[in-house]
């Protein structure tokens, strides 16, 4: 993937940004490239660990928030495992996704976004994840209902899928963890 | 031996399998188990994929009960395992983030419950030798590919489980069933985790590719610990199928299962009918002894 910082730059760097949300220590990282070597996505996504570490390095700004690579890594963290300076790439994008859904980065494919905020909107409500609506709401968002169905008789038979909520999880305290992660995420969360 | 129990959320769905053959190997070897009362999400990967605060409180609200029954906890879904763990880690170095998390719970907690895989429990607490004892039919040479994902053992410096690039917890236990655990090179590699249903294209070329590899070492099953690669395992080798024309029909069957089984107890009572792709062959050969 090229490195095309400085012309297509949108907005301040990002660098700052994500060392104090989730304190990488960037600047150690030299380029060995262990991380992607490691990295599952490498082979399926256009950009990739190191890259997205270099990119950072020379001043990108908003535009990296659009990387497949942001919404592609699935928290493996075979490149934070890896990396021979103890730099927690993971959490490197984990910093990234914030920042994309803070300042309205494009949907990416799949929308990943969506599928979180489906999974943990069950939560809040029960508590406890549900299967079901979690599904339903991610089916409604993305409008791709047929993906899957086929699977459900099955999964229903087999009891892989509760068809009722969960109940008996202490709503309250998780409740207020809900309202506070809100709150301290301002306005725009 | 007594412990505090998480089953997490998927034990009472897609991982009830995993659930109930816990709960049968635990009463079989004598291990009791507390289910905290009110349990709640640890937030899996959504959770700290949106927002770190939240990806530690979940899971401290579960290690806060747990603290009270003055007992270890005990965990054997991997991704609750790897994130009450990391919420342990990172509430003891970060005391503005104990306080913070305190304010949301209501009550302190310090980060201190001892959080233990059911594997260690069962390779640390009871034994190989006991098991051993225990065994009523082996496995009679099944071949087994252990397959242990990424939560287990990443980040290492926090989950301290087994080698990270090179885990042996499963093999040994195999072997100890008398299975025969076979020598293959994704046993930390990623199958897609969460991303089953937003990026299932992901997940299924990355689960080909584990099955592929099981395959060509001559696995009869993969043992598995962690019911997003079972699910994945196990669910997608209908979509390989469909995309690749390639059919593996490997069984992807929970550790808790087959040693299980191996204890003498029925398949009915350790799940086996939920699986997608039947574990016939591995029933026969066992039931065979």
């Amino acid at each position: 993937m090229p490195l095309t910082i400085k012309k297509n730059r949108t907005g301040p760097g990002l660098k700052d940004a994500v060392e104090k949300m989730c304190g990488a220590a960037m600047a150690l990282c030299f380029q060995c490239k262990k991380c992607s070597s490691g990295c599952p996505m490498a082979k399926l996504a256009k950009s990739r660990p190191s890259e997205i570490m270099r990119q950072l390095h020379l001043g990108a700004g908003n535009e990296l928030l659009a990387s497949d690579l942001v919404w592609t890594c699935a928290s493996c963290e075979t490149c934070s495992a890896r990396c021979p300076m103890g730099i927690d790439v993971a959490a490197v994008i984990d910093a990234l996704r914030k920042l994309a859904i803070e300042r309205g980065a494009p949907k990416p494919a799949g929308n990943v976004p969506l599928f979180n905020r489906a999974f943990l909107r069950t939560v809040e409500m029960f508590g406890r994840s549900y299967e079901i609506g979690m599904v339903a709401a991610y089916k409604f968002g993305t409008g791709k209902w047929m993906d899957d169905t086929e699977k459900f008789p099955t999964m229903l038979k087999k009891g892989k899928l509760a068809l009722l909520p969960p109940r008996g999880a202490d709503r309250k305290t998780v409740a207020r963890i809900f309202k506070q992660s809100k709150q301290n995420q301002g306005p725009c969360a | 031996m007594r412990y505090a129990y998480f089953p997490g959320c998927s034990a009472e769905s897609t991982a009830r399998d995993m659930h109930q053959s816990t709960l049968a190997v635990a009463r079989a070897l004598g291990i009791d188990l507390v289910e905290p009362k009110g349990w709640t999400c640890c937030g899996a990967t959504a959770g700290h994929q949106t927002d770190h605060f939240l990806a530690v409180s979940l899971p401290a609200a579960n290690m806060a009960k747990v603290q009270d029954l003055k007992l270890d906890m005990v965990v054997n879904c991997a991704a609750c395992f790897n994130r009450m763990k990391v919420a342990n880690h990172e509430i003891a170095a970060q005391p503005d983030l104990r306080k913070r998390v305190g304010e949301a719970l209501e009550r302190d907690y310090d980060g201190s419950v001892k959080v233990r895989h059911f594997l260690e429990v069962l390779l640390d607490d009871v034994g190989l030798k006991a098991i051993s004892r225990a065994l009523k039919h082996p496995l009679n040479g099944l071949k087994v590919a252990c397959y242990y994902g990424c939560l287990l053992v990443r980040p290492p410096k926090v989950m301290k489980f087994d080698d990270p690039e090179n885990p042996t917890s499963l093999d040994r236990l195999v072997k100890a069933m008398g299975g025969q655990s076979l020598d293959w090179p994704c046993k930390v590699e990623c199958c897609g985790g969460g991303l089953s249903l937003s990026r299932t294209d992901v997940v299924v070329q990355l689960s080909n590719s584990i099955l592929d590899m099981a395959s060509r070492a001559g696995a009869d099953c993969i043992a598995v610990s962690c019911p997003l690669c079972q699910v994945n395992l196990d669910l997608r080798q209908q979509d390989i199928h469909k995309q690749t024309g390639r059919n593996y029909h490997i069984p992807i069957v929970y550790i808790t299962q087959l040693l299980g089984l191996c204890l003498g107890l029925r398949p009915d009572a350790l799940g086996f009918r939920k699986l997608m792709v039947p574990a016939s062959t591995v029933l026969e050969r066992v039931a065979a002894n």
